[in-house]
């Protein structure tokens, strides 16, 4: 069975020799895959365009040693279209592409909900109801809180102790209360904080009512968190661009 | 594993672009059957390339002296600028004979995901070079793929307050391609089409 058929978002590509690239996807069943798409930067190949970042796509793909290759392509959504003609979405969407990379990093182990996830928050994105920082934020959140590492916000990351407390500690996982907290803590707006908590349960109506300085410090804090959590940090959320 | 000056050979040529531990073995081979002075005149252009070229100094462009070919052409129309991500994009711009502004090469395109963002890119310089006021039509001719596509969104951005003509190739052009493998008929149609942009 070399062969099979699956179903996902492509993250990343690069160019491989002459005219060839080589994609990751993060699919429905197998999980992240890397593979090569063959020809596909000439600009006669019909796959090229289904094989940039952000396609959701029905792909088959036959196993090779190392790489896996597609032979057959069929676009679902191209998010990707709609992104690049808003910077600030764009933008938020590549971080958001390349931290589901980093937080499933292993290769062919099946990762259903971070493939849901990824592929709600692109949708959300392209949607663009709200905020694509908050869409950003709530999408790393999330991401983190499926692979393990959901912060606490509202008990003490520590010892367990129920809030509402006052500083956050990266290092320590979250909100931590006045007994337990260890140097280098930082004391966070409640509203910023109220805000993480709003984004991670999926509460829109309260975070497209925050404001904007709440908004500010609570993607400080989120991109703290995540870069604390993913060993190489994620690269490109130094250049998302606020709306 | 070779020895010594043959592995040392097939190693450097394996770090080329395009060219994988089979192809190195195989240009080694055929180097070190083939004549002396054809080996020299090969050493001769990869030492020239490196000595004698060097970046125009106003457009980017490959050059052998300050300014390229094109910048010093007085033939050429001062009031439009074409802005590519690469020199092998202005070569494939100059094949169509479609075009008879300046260039400008930016030398890549926004990626995010390798951390190159606009400041690591010729835009500063761009912007420099339009506000001499001059300039009355900017072509974004960026590959049609994404992060080209990312990277004129972000310049027709930037440009709107000028008040310039801005404009995109037409769609023709395949999308998810480089720019360098349009053949001339297709990118000519690109040029004549191309469509202004409003953000
Ligand atoms: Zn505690
Ligand atoms: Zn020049």
């Amino acid at each position: 069975m070399s062969l099979y058929r699956d179903e996902g978002i492509v993250l990343r590509t690069q160019d491989l020799g002459e005219a060839d690239r080589i994609v990751t996807l993060l699919t429905r069943r197998t999980g992240l895959v890397r593979a090569v798409g063959k020809g596909v930067r000439r600009t006669r190949s019909r796959f090229g365009a289904r094989l940039e970042p952000f396609t959701h796509i029905d792909v088959q793909l036959h196993a090779g040693k190392s790489l896996d290759v597609v032979t057959q392509v069929d676009t679902l959504h191209a998010y990707g279209s709609v992104l690049v003609t808003d910077y600030p979405r764009y933008t938020a969407g590549v971080a958001m592409l390349e931290t589901a990379e980093k937080v499933v990093s292993v290769e062919k182990d099946p990762a259903l909900r971070q493939f849901l996830l990824l592929w709600g928050g692109l949708r959300t994105l392209a949607e663009g109801a709200h905020d694509p920082r908050l869409v950003l934020d709530a999408y790393l959140l999330r991401s983190l809180a499926v692979a393990g590492y959901a912060p606490a916000l509202e008990e003490c990351a520590h010892c367990g102790v129920p809030g509402p407390h006052r500083e956050f500690a990266v290092h320590a996982g979250g909100m931590v209360c006045s007994l337990c907290r260890p140097a280098g803590s930082v004391k966070p707006s409640p509203a910023a904080v109220a805000l993480m908590v709003a984004l991670l349960r999926g509460d829109w109506e309260s975070a497209d009512a925050s404001a904007e300085r709440d908004r500010t410090e609570c993607s400080g804090l989120v991109a703290a968190y995540l870069q604390w959590h993913l060993e190489n940090g994620v690269r490109s959320l130094r250049l998302v661009e606020r709306a | 594993m070779y020895e010594g000056a043959v592995q040392n050979l097939i190693d450097e040529l394996g770090r080329l672009p395009g060219v994988g531990p089979k192809s190195a073995q195989r240009i080694a081979f055929h180097l070190l059957a083939a004549e002396t002075a054809d080996v020299h005149r090969l050493v001769n252009a990869l030492v020239a390339v490196k000595e004698r070229v060097r970046f125009c100094a106003v457009c980017g462009n490959i050059a052998e002296e300050t300014q390229c070919r094109i910048c010093r052409d007085p033939r050429r129309d001062d009031t439009v600028i074409c802005v590519v991500e690469e020199p092998k994009d202005v070569v494939a711009i100059e094949r169509t004979r479609e075009f008879r502004g300046r260039y400008h090469v930016l030398g890549g395109a926004i990626s995010p995901i390798e951390g190159v963002g606009p400041d690591d890119l010729r835009v500063k310089e761009l912007m420099a070079r339009l506000s001499e006021g001059r300039v009355t039509e900017v072509i974004l001719a960026t590959d049609p793929n994404l992060e080209g596509e990312a990277t004129a969104t972000y310049l027709a951005r930037l440009l709107k307050p000028m008040g310039l003509k801005v404009t995109r190739l037409a769609s023709g052009l395949p999308v998810g391609g480089d720019l360098e493998y349009a053949d001339e008929v297709t990118l000519g149609r690109a040029f004549e089409g191309r469509r202004a942009l409003d953000f």
